[in-house]
């Protein structure tokens, strides 16, 4: 595929870098400062971005749309500018759009904060450019461990995507190790002996199956097999049948809806597995998952763990109750995907972290957010720890029920 | 190595087969629109995978059209409805991919008939993204999933099959929507091992009859003659008074009407449709073609099968990622023995 998708792509990198030709500069004594945002604004997530960004707005106008520099007492308008880095060609995130838009923010002075990205593998490219720029990176949905954590992911992670060797990168979601974790532990609690995993041979898919296949045979599950799907094929029955024949009682699939999620689940039921359950990560906990595999095939059958809250338990919260009821205020309508919060939270950090920095600096801005302390989050009060992680670590076990997902069980998840 | 361990299981192999078997003959069905245009005009057609793939958007139009897309209206749709649906989409689908085949022929490829062989070819490949693009525009760029209408109609016929056998009753979601899939998605074949489910019946029902067909009309009819005629040498064909211009309209029109069906009973069988499926089913046919040898019918029929069972076996002997791979080595490794393909030498004639 992505040799036909080429051509698209260049015709897009020349527009794009039309539009990195430096605009008529802006004096760095403007008196506006700018959080720019980089999510898949097109293709299959747009449903999930467009509550972020919903949400993110919502953090702005709260904070009167402008920030106080109290040692100067100079009140600097919050310009706010919402990038994409998919293209509906490719029908998901491209590292030509994502270069394009960590550039457009290095380049422009007035950029304090890039809150992005939504796909691990996009933070991958941008973090070492911001990075040497010293530009604070608030991510509202990066999961991959190896972005913040030593000895995670790869063996320079996370060296290599800082550069300068300072943090520049912090997120407000749990990762990754903690959702192969619990995953394990809850197909325990439903009953699951016998495990068959399968991945999509992506970094953020394998990443997950590996710490459950870790986690699962740590507390005794028995794993049948594990395989690579090749998410450019169109189905799997013949894999299904191999798999049928080990008899599991739940497939674990690390992926995604855009890599073939949906058809895993949907040859499940056709090959006749009729008591196999599916578990995957929150790559799938989206309204797309249910519209690509249809709501029969999923019924009581998928389970997903994702690093949060949904938005149905939110409101069991003093703070999320607020939260749901300030969203619905501006936006006349409920958030309808938990990453709603997320936004809202990255944009919080982003004008705190400038509160905090006390001047219109990169590096203060850098250095006051990767320093915020017991900040008072929608959830409860949170900090991020020295590799930029936040210390809230709540996940939501998500079934469906009725053709839409909804919250099964909380899971705890125990400290290493 | 896998089968090492435990003694043989004659009834995966077998269980496996089946399923390369109707994956083949869907391949197979989209292939014969690949060889028979290169047959007639030496072109390679990479258009037509994503016509097929525009064929499949129609059906789900249709089916949309019926308010079947959402699966709890589905649940509840009268039979007849479903029937009609089906009836309509292998009637409308077939005839649109035909028509829209022949409009490319006489609009792209046609001007460039005597254009050197790179223009057609680079033209081909220029319709295949426009398709694509507008595919994209059609069903968006994320997988659709297509409502599984068969099981729904198997599941009416046999009304007085017991739905489930016991052990389902620790099924994770015993809802009643689901009772009318069990029914559907059970196995022919009553206890067998080997399972043989509605959806099977539909593409080997579907694709032989069809293949029968367009036997008869190559070998037996006035223009099946002339099609061979035109394949063997257009000049001299000419020269005998053979209308050439009509058999390569008729070539894109069966070409295109049997990628139509395809599209249909892909639909029907994987119930995925998506703007980029058209790439590598086109990808397999194309591959299917050549390895039969291209311009050959029955060749891509029986290229068709042979990757349909190179992608199952492979899949359940040595490994999911690697049956791409597996599918271009034993095209590279025929090739090298047999460089016009598994057909291509044996028979004189292109079609």
């Amino acid at each position: 595929m992505p040799i036909r998708i080429l051509p698209i792509l260049f015709v897009l990198a020349f527009v794009a870098a039309g539009l990195l030709i430096p605009a008529p500069p802006t004096n760095t004594g403007s008196d506006r400062v700018k959080i720019v945002s980089s999510l898949p604004r097109s293709g299959s997530a747009k449903g999930q971005t467009d509550t972020i960004v919903d949400g993110i707005r919502l953090a702005i106008d709260e904070a009167g749309g402008e920030v106080t520099i109290k040692k100067t007492g100079k009140a600097y308008k919050i310009e706010y500018q919402d990038l994409d880095d998919a293209t509906a060609a490719a029908g998901q995130w491209t590292a030509e759009q994502e270069t394009n838009n960590a550039n457009l923010a290095r380049l422009d002075p007035d950029v304090m904060v890039y809150i992005g990205t939504y796909n691990s593998g996009a933070a991958k490219i941008s973090m070492p450019i911001l990075n040497r720029a010293h530009v604070l990176m608030v991510s509202p949905a990066n999961t991959a461990t190896g972005l913040t954590k030593p000895n995670e992911g790869e063996r320079d992670e996370p060296k290599r995507y800082r550069p300068s060797g300072e943090v520049n990168y912090v997120r407000v979601v749990p990762t990754d190790d903690l959702q192969g974790r619990a995953g394990a532990e809850w197909a325990q609690f439903m009953g699951v002996n016998k495990v068959y995993i399968l991945d999509d041979n992506e970094v953020y898919g394998k990443g997950v199956a590996d710490l459950f296949e870790g986690h699962a045979r740590k507390i005794g599950l028995e794993i049948l097999g594990r395989e690579s799907i090749d998410a450019k094929a169109q189905e799997f029955g013949a894999l299904m049948t191999k798999i049928k024949r080990k008899d599991p009682d739940m497939i674990y699939f690390g992926g995604t809806t855009q890599t073939k999620a949906g058809q895993v689940a949907k040859d499940l039921v056709k090959v006749g597995m009729k008591n196999c359950k599916m578990m995957a990560p929150d790559g799938c906990y989206e309204e797309a998952m249910i519209k690509s595999a249809g709501a029969d095939v999923l019924e009581g059958r998928f389970f997903v763990t994702f690093g949060g809250l949904t938005p149905d338990r939110l409101t069991a919260t003093a703070g999320g109750k607020k939260f749901v009821e300030q969203y619905e205020k501006k936006f006349g309508k409920k958030p309808s995907e938990a990453y709603a919060l997320y936004g809202y939270e990255c944009a919080r950090v982003a004008i705190e972290a400038i509160r905090q920095a006390d001047s219109k600096d990169r590096d203060a801005v850098r250095r006051a957010g990767i320093a915020l302390k017991d900040f008072p989050g929608i959830t409860g009060v949170w900090s991020f720890d020295k590799n930029g992680d936040t210390t809230l670590q709540e996940m939501s076990g998500i079934t469906v029920k009725n053709g839409k997902f909804e919250f099964a069980k909380n899971l705890e998840v125990k400290q290493k | 190595m896998l089968f090492a361990a435990e003694a043989f299981d004659w009834n995966n192999l077998a269980q496996q087969a089946l399923n390369g078997l109707t994956l083949g003959a869907l391949f197979a069905l989209i292939a014969l629109g690949y060889t028979m245009v290169y047959g007639i005009v030496e072109l390679i057609n990479f258009a037509h995978g994503d016509l097929f793939m525009l064929g499949s958007f129609l059906a789900l139009t249709i089916v949309g059209f019926f308010g079947l897309e959402d699966p709890n209206a589905l649940a509840s749709a009268a039979t007849w409805k479903v029937i009609l649906a089906i009836v309509l989409c292998f009637l409308a689908v077939p005839v649109f991919c035909a028509g829209l085949n022949l409009a490319v022929d006489r609009v792209v490829y046609k001007p460039l008939r005597n254009a050197p062989k790179l223009a057609p070819l680079v033209s081909a490949i220029g319709v295949s993204f426009i398709f694509m693009n507008a595919g994209l525009f059609w069903g968006g760029p994320q997988d659709v999933n297509f409502p599984d209408l068969i099981p729904n109609l198997a599941g009416t016929e046999a009304p007085n099959e017991p739905e489930t056998p016991a052990a389902d009753a620790a099924a994770p979601a015993p809802e009643t929507k689901a009772s009318a899939k069990s029914a559907a998605l059970k196995n022919l074949l009553g206890d067998s091992p080997i399972r043989l489910t509605a959806k099977d019946l539909l593409i080997l029902g579907v694709t032989i009859p069809l293949m029968i067909a367009l036997t008869i009309f190559v070998k037996a009819t006035p223009m099946g003659k002339a099609m061979r005629a035109t394949a063997q040498n257009p000049t001299a064909a000419r020269l005998m008074g053979i209308n050439t211009d009509r058999v390569i309209s008729t070539t894109f029109v069966v070409g295109g009407g049997l990628a139509g069906f395809g599209s249909v009973i892909y639909a029907l069988s994987v119930n995925t449709v998506s703007y980029q499926m058209g790439f590598q089913n086109g990808l397999y046919a194309f591959t299917a073609a050549v390895l039969g040898g291209i311009g050959n019918i029955p060749g891509a029929v029986v290229g068709g099968i042979v990757i349909g069972l190179v992608r199952t076996l492979g899949s359940a002997y040595i490994g999911e990622t690697w049956t791409s791979a597996l599918i271009f080595t034993v095209l590279i490794i025929i090739l090298v023995f047999r460089p016009s393909g598994l057909l291509g030498a044996r028979t004189r004639e292109k079609v």
